[in-house]
């Protein structure tokens, strides 16, 4: 069963329509990297998914249930999705341990005790376990990264998104995030990943899905993508991001 | 110069301006500044919502506030609060509120109006982004405003609200126009009793000014602390 669907997707600002028609899957456990030219709307449509941006036509179900959907508990569904932002999006006025343990908290009802239990474990496996104390600000980007992966993970999701997670790292941090997200793909989570890492692509993604202009242009097995891209806007694409 | 001056006058009556009348106003600044900052934080967040009937009502409420002169406000208040009151407790007389209370509501709704602005401002500095990692995270509205966005917006507005507050801390002098013994109105009590109106008044002038300057200055300290820590 697809755990992310999304059918049929459109949604316009203003006359401007910045999808048009999407409609793929994500299977349970499966990796899909998204990628295409700034503009394309991939960002866009993996914020679709966990509905921070609303849509005019179509619909997304995660694990079944829809999102647009107004009977749907859309905070308990979001809680089950993990989110990774291009920057951070961590809490700057609170400890990595507070922005680990808030929303176990106050969502999923944990007790503090349990909730910060598992922010250290956590914290551990993306090694960070000494900064567990500082505040965001005194941590490298990289470093901000993985705390914001652990926060998606801490709320046990059922799958993880990347915005871009890599595009505001300076290239020598690259690595420490991209490694996190590997270890985490071959555990099996589910994920939709918008990067322009294509080392990352060819090396977890089960499939690659290319857009421009707020289409769907390829939907295709990675090594078909990158072997035999079908059409001419995916080849210029590659061209471009590879060789340079 | 100062020949003709009697500025005993100010020495005699140092327990009466203090006790009664700086009290009165110190308590009318803190009341009135909570009050003002909690109303005008929901206000900022109604003029930010998305809802436009909310959003129209704040703004229209800011406006109004901002475009009557603040004597205007004070003496409607007083003489419409009472009757507010006993509407809103079914009386069919107007209540006894009293000139403090009265004035307490007053400052309130009428600082209100510009705490929001302030906070208004304020709730805009935070990243957008921030708001969809609350709203990812699960959060619902008012957990990602209370525990995420508005603590922020405290943070970097903090040295607007106390200038603000600074501003509210002179314009209490006005309730003076309700013959209410505040500090300025202490002083003028005792001016006209003893005939001595410019000691008075220059007194209470020096005693405005020490305190505004003060606190100013603490203002601008900490302002510079917030943006070393950022």
């Amino acid at each position: 069963m697809a755990m992310i669907e999304i059918k049929n997707v459109s949604k316009w600002y203003g006359t401007f329509q910045v999808l048009k028609n999407c409609s793929t899957e994500v299977a349970k456990g499966e990796v899909v990297v998204v990628c295409g030219p700034s503009g394309s709307g991939k960002s866009t449509l993996i914020k679709c998914v966990n509905a921070l941006e609303p849509f005019e036509q179509g619909d997304v179900t995660v694990n079944g249930i829809s999102v647009s959907d107004p009977k749907t508990d859309l905070p308990r569904l979001r809680s089950q999705i993990g989110m990774v932002f291009q920057h951070f999006e961590l809490f700057p006025h609170m400890t990595v341990m507070d922005n680990l343990t808030l929303a176990q908290v106050r969502v999923l009802g944990r007790t503090r005790e349990a909730a910060a239990e598992k922010a250290h474990a956590l914290l551990r496996r993306v090694d960070l376990e000494a900064h567990a104390e500082k505040f965001p600000g005194q941590l490298s980007g990289g470093q901000q990264q993985r705390v914001a992966i652990a926060r998606g993970l801490a709320m046990d999701p059922v799958a993880m998104l990347f915005d871009e997670p890599t595009s505001a790292l300076d290239p020598e941090m690259i690595n420490e995030v991209l490694d996190v997200m590997v270890e985490l793909a071959q555990e099996g989570m589910t994920m939709m990943v918008v990067t322009h890492e294509m080392g990352f692509a060819r090396k977890v993604a089960k499939r690659v899905i290319f857009m421009d202009e707020g289409e769907i242009v390829e939907d295709a097995p990675t090594e078909d993508f990158f072997g035999k891209p079908r059409s001419e806007r995916a080849v210029q694409f590659l061209s471009k991001i590879l060789h340079h | 110069m100062f020949a003709g001056f009697d500025f005993d006058v100010i020495h005699r009556s140092l327990p009466y301006l203090f006790k009664e009348g700086m009290t009165f106003t110190l308590t009318l600044t803190a009341l009135a500044m909570s009050g003002g900052i909690v109303f005008g934080t929901l206000l900022a967040m109604m003029r930010l919502s998305s809802f436009a009937p909310l959003s129209l009502l704040a703004g229209g409420y800011v406006n109004l506030m901002r475009s009557i002169p603040l004597v205007l406000v004070i003496f409607w208040f007083y003489f419409l609060v009472p009757w507010i009151g006993g509407w809103a407790i079914g009386a069919n007389q107007p209540i006894q509120v009293g000139a403090f209370w009265s004035s307490v509501v007053t400052f309130t709704l009428f600082e209100a109006a510009y705490y929001c602005e302030i906070m208004r401002a304020g709730i805009q500095s935070v990243p957008r982004g921030q708001v969809s990692a609350g709203y990812a995270l699960g959060l619902n509205y008012w957990q990602t405003m209370g525990r995420i966005v508005l603590p922020q917006a405290f943070r970097n507005m903090t040295p607007v609200l106390l200038t603000q507050t600074i501003i509210l801390f002179q314009d209490t002098s006005l309730v003076y126009v309700l013959s209410i013994t505040d500090f300025l109105g202490a002083a003028a009590k005792v001016a006209q009793r003893d005939g001595r109106l410019i000691e008075m008044y220059l007194f209470v002038a020096l005693v405005y000014f020490v305190i505004s300057f003060t606190a100013s200055y603490c203002v601008r300290r900490l302002q510079a602390r917030i943006a070393i820590i950022r």
